[in-house]
């Protein structure tokens, strides 16, 4: 409008902020939850290349090794360190924000959020023992 | 010790302006003075026409919420004396059109809160004469910190999916709908379920959590939303493998 606001007692001229583009910048919480939203794209990347992986496994013992030749450059260990830092945070604030989700009760008592936190981090390690027990066995 | 503290007031008058503007106040400071105090002082003292919504000062009506220094906050409960040296910077609550300063419409809220059922919902009201629904500690306790809220508004404020998707039922009135659905006494999750799985009901939410973060009763909006995903969630499961069960 440019001619000036039109104002009438019963009829208010209400202002409307617009939400800029830039918003999770605003503050340090927001900015996180971006973050975090991000890390899907690192789990589903790794999710890809473990699919690329069962190819490479099922054309043979040749592009297995030119899969794990490719594994091994630069490039896709840099991006590797990368995307597992990014899962980590996934995990780890994920894992923090399930007491939210899981009221759990024993007794008619709410059980306190670090116990809940605690047995999913025991649950990561236990899993993660068992996958390294198996791969460092042979 | 500072005698006086600079108070920027976000102002915004329909009749001369088309965009809000700032107006600084140098206001006496006082220890027990919360910002409030400092709005009535302007008010009373320095600029009669300055607007803003207020009643019972002590964190109980929910009305004097507003932005303070880009935080939402009760100004009854929020001490000057956290903000020194300043300038306190205080502006109206996000997300809400503005009607005059610092005043803001809350009818997009109140519709919604309607829209959630907010009370006790008996599939057949009991006889007077059968007495009172009785509940036990416990179960009083299954929904207590849900009904703390005192729809002061600041989480709505503080949750940028209400800012992007003005649609959504936003965190208070999901919170209470749990606090009914979670009442010993009340029958009616599965009407409010209804409007809740509906696209801008809890789905809407990707669990920012500052909502959590401004409430000034603990109510922990995002709790409420993020437990009530999980029984939703449940919910269709069950009615997916047992389609009789769930009626």
């Amino acid at each position: 409008m440019s001619a000036g606001p039109h104002y009438t007692p019963y009829h208010p001229r209400w202002y409307r902020r617009h939400v800029s583009v830039w918003w999770w910048l605003q503050n340090r919480s927001y900015t996180r939850f971006v973050l975090r939203e991000l890390t899907s794209v690192f789990v589903a990347f790794f999710a890809v290349v473990y699919l690329w992986q069962l190819r490479a496994l099922a054309q043979g013992p040749e592009a297995y090794g030119q899969f794990l030749a490719r594994l091994k450059t630069p490039f896709f260990l840099a991006l590797d360190a990368v995307a597992f830092l990014f899962v980590l945070f996934h995990a780890i604030t994920w894992f923090n924000l399930t007491p939210k989700a899981m009221v759990v009760r024993l007794r008619g008592k709410r059980v306190p959020d670090w116990v809940v936190v605690g047995s999913n981090y025991a649950a990561w390690l236990v899993v993660s023992g068992a996958v390294a027990f198996i791969l460092l066995r042979g | 010790m500072t005698s006086t503290v600079a108070l920027t007031v976000a102002r915004y008058r329909p009749e001369k302006e088309s965009e809000p503007t700032w107006e600084t106040y140098e206001i006496p400071f006082r220890k027990d003075w919360v910002v409030l105090d400092a709005l009535n002082h302007v008010k009373d003292r320095l600029d009669g026409s300055l607007s803003f919504r207020w009643s019972c000062r002590m964190g109980v009506c929910g009305s004097c919420g507003m932005k303070v220094n880009g935080t939402p906050k009760l100004t009854c409960a929020t001490f000057l004396s956290d903000y020194l040296p300043g300038p306190i910077r205080v502006e109206p609550l996000d997300y809400f059109p503005v009607v005059r300063d610092l005043v803001v419409d809350i009818t997009d809220f109140v519709r919604k809160l309607k829209q959630v059922k907010p009370w006790i919902i008996r599939k057949e009201e009991k006889a007077l004469d059968e007495g009172e629904y009785l509940q036990t500690p416990d179960q009083l306790d299954a929904y207590k910190q849900f009904s703390m809220c005192i729809n002061c508004m600041l989480c709505y404020s503080a949750c940028p999916i209400y800012g992007l998707e003005p649609g959504f039922i936003g965190p208070a009135a999901i919170a209470l709908a749990q606090r009914y659905n979670m009442d010993s006494r009340d029958q009616g999750a599965a009407e409010r379920l209804e409007i809740l799985s509906e696209p801008d009901g809890i789905w809407q939410c990707t669990f920012v959590g500052e909502c959590t973060k401004v409430c000034p009763k603990h109510v922990d909006p995002a709790g409420a939303i993020q437990q009530y995903k999980l029984s939703a969630a449940t919910h269709w499961v069950k009615s997916l493998l047992l389609p009789w069960g769930t009626r």
